[in-house]
């Protein structure tokens, strides 16, 4: 029994273990993801980006749903039910049941103008006796409505620019960044308010003034992605086989820098909503009856010393909608780009 | 050191380049608005709206008004305030700079000092509750609106608690509620900036090196870890100074201060318009010299950017 003759061992006594043919062995096991599958999944992990996810998705719903559903009409006055406290129906607790201090003395303002018993005003009244809660779904409306669109703009416009200085490249590109460093030297609030002196204030007023500066970062980052990705062989690969520039830009580049793309655009919504309520404040964005948060803020302010919660209600839902929006951004970066996590 | 003087001169051409823009188109989009300054003054007759005219300069062709007031802007003449009888624009300007100048530095100087204290300690007890809260107060700073966070101050600090004056500019308790107001975005950005570079260079070779050769855990955080994080500090310096401006006219309104911000809003609200473009074109300028002064700088300190010349 020195040496075994393998191949006397009959063949039975083999068991092929595993893949059964060459197709199988190349499954993958794990259902094969797209790039935002895998994204949206990695976002779902991070709890503070979801909540807020969710917070956005319910404040958006409610402030669209007003417009057919709106607990009283936003912008009817009714001077004679002005500067109402919130009165909020089974709560009795003071501050929300209708009363305020008067001289030290606690008073049924509801009774005192005469309001019937069954009319709630939940977060009180303004000067003009409008419903602040109407107010706000209104005003959070069109604050959203303002930064989305102006997002679009930046977007749109941004993207466009971004990838006609990456691909051509050469002069176009240098003159196109020589103008983009002229561009990015003004203050963009300047250009804004100088805008907003100039043409008539209202939503489109506005959401111009802040398209016109909004589109440059946004240039910048699809420029220095678009230098990234051109020089990949799949380009080059696409060239050779001879599609347009065009056709390049939008079919391989831009679908491959889109994760940057979307996150841009996410922080510049709560930049947007932040400018929207700033120029409002200072005196300079929507005009009466109209109302964003930022108007609602700056009236508020005027009566705050005596009437604190026409300016904190605003002030929280909008402060709700920036830390949403924020969170919500970092956590979609994190989720597109895990290298990137610090 | 070529390469530096020519990218130096190249900055300022572009900066001489972005000012004379501005400038500008400021000038013949006020040229475009309808109306004049004398146009409401009804008890004016047209004769004497012809000399006012003369006297303003505004009889001359659109194209002449322009030569004339790039000059006098070369001599520093902004013109005459319309809000302001006889006041120059200039003067009126000269008198507010000093209140916006000494709020910035102190916010700039507080806002930066904490954040870099919060983000030290963030990144040296990384994942702790301590590096929670950190977080937590850079996103709050970060998000929640200056002037949410002025009107706030003033209502706990001033109204319920009576600790400061309400508003105006007497002294320096004054100062400090509006200092802090402005504080909160460079204190929420530099603590956010300070806390990722920290944990990227804590985790780099010579941080070992240092730990290695035996040095103490604070001279490793302080002497290699905390220098070698501020010096990507200066390119912050930039966005910084837009923050301020724009908290500045904001929180100077809120706080009743007499600055540059407060007398910017009055005049957009009385259409002033040559208070208007002065201060545009001060606001210009200064955030041009900012990030001139950030490059140039950031070429200086870390000379890794330098053999680059400079571009980024």
């Amino acid at each position: 029994m020195a040496e075994m003759d393998y191949s006397k061992i009959p063949k039975e006594k083999f068991e092929l273990i595993g893949h059964q043919d060459a197709a199988e062995s190349e499954k993958i096991a794990a259902p094969s993801l797209t790039f935002f599958q895998d994204s949206w999944r990695r976002l779902k992990k991070n709890k503070a980006a979801v909540i807020s996810l969710v917070i956005l998705g319910l404040i958006t719903l409610i402030a669209f749903g007003a417009i057919w559903l709106s607990p009283k009409d936003p912008t009817k006055q009714n001077v004679q039910f002005a500067n109402l406290p919130p009165k909020i129906p089974g709560i009795s607790v003071d501050g929300f049941n209708g009363t305020t201090l008067v001289r030290g003395q606690r008073v049924d303002k509801y009774e005192q103008v005469g309001v019937p018993e069954d009319v709630y005003f939940i977060l009180g009244t303004d000067s003009l006796g409008r419903d602040l809660l109407s107010r706000i779904f209104m005003g959070t409306r069109a604050s959203l409505i303002i930064a989305f669109v102006a997002a679009i703009l930046d977007l749109s416009f941004g993207v466009t620019y971004g990838l006609i200085s990456g691909m051509k490249g050469g002069r176009v590109d240098s003159i196109m960044q020589r103008i983009l460093e002229v561009l990015s030297g003004i203050p963009n609030l300047v250009v804004m308010i100088l805008f907003l002196t100039i043409f008539k204030p209202g939503i489109l007023t506005i959401i111009l003034a802040m398209a016109v500066t909004g589109w440059i970062t946004m240039a910048r980052i699809v420029r220095a992605q678009t230098l990234k990705i051109k020089d990949q062989e799949y380009v080059l690969a696409a060239t050779t086989l001879g599609q347009s520039q065009i056709s390049i830009a939008l079919k391989h580049i831009l679908p491959n820098i889109s994760s940057v793309v979307i996150v841009q655009m996410m922080f510049s919504i709560p930049t947007a909503i932040f400018f929207e309520a700033f120029l409002s404040f200072i005196g300079l964005g929507l005009t009466p009856p109209n109302a964003s948060l930022g108007m609602l803020l700056s009236e508020g302010y005027k009566l705050f010393r005596f009437l604190p919660h026409l300016m904190w209600a605003p002030a929280i839902v909008l402060s709700v909608i920036m830390i949403c929006f924020n969170l919500l951004a970092d956590g979609m970066r994190d989720a597109f780009d895990p290298k990137m996590k610090d | 050191m070529k390469n530096f003087g020519k990218y130096f001169l190249k900055r300022v051409f572009f900066m001489v380049i972005t000012l004379w823009l501005i400038i500008t188109v400021t000038f013949f989009l006020m040229k475009l608005l309808p109306g004049s300054p004398y146009a409401n003054q009804e008890k004016l007759s047209p004769e004497q709206i012809e000399i006012l005219n003369k006297q303003a300069g505004l009889d001359k062709s659109v194209p002449e008004q322009y030569v004339i007031y790039m000059k006098n802007i070369m001599k520093g003449d902004f013109g005459t305030s319309f809000q302001f009888k006889n006041q120059p624009v200039a003067k009126l300007l000269r008198n507010r700079i000093g209140p916006s100048l000494q709020l910035g530095a102190q916010a700039i100087v507080f806002g930066t000092f904490i954040g870099i204290i919060l983000g030290l300690i963030a990144a040296l007890r990384q994942n702790t509750w301590v590096d929670t809260g950190a977080t937590l107060i850079a996103i709050l700073g970060r998000s929640i609106p200056n002037f949410v966070f002025a009107v706030l101050l003033q209502y706990v600090f001033s109204v319920k608690f009576k600790l400061f004056p309400i508003a105006g500019w007497n002294g320096f308790a004054s100062t400090i509620l509006p200092t802090f107001a402005l504080a909160m975005s460079p204190l929420a950005d530099t603590g956010r900036f300070i806390r990722t570079e920290m944990v990227e260079v804590l985790s780099s070779d010579y941080i070992e090196l240092a730990r290695a050769k035996g040095l103490s855990y604070w001279e490793v955080a302080f002497k290699h870890g905390l220098r070698n994080s501020l010096i990507p500090l200066v390119t912050l310096l930039g966005p910084l100074a837009v923050a301020l401006m724009t908290g500045s006219l904001v929180v100077e309104n809120i706080f009743a201060i007499p600055g540059i911000g407060e007398q910017f809003v009055k005049s957009i609200m009385t259409n002033d318009y040559p208070t208007i473009m002065a201060v545009t074109i001060l606001f210009s300028a200064l955030l041009v010299v900012v990030i001139l002064i950030v490059d140039l700088l950031y070429g200086v300190i870390d000379p890794r950017i330098r053999v680059s010349g400079g571009e980024h």
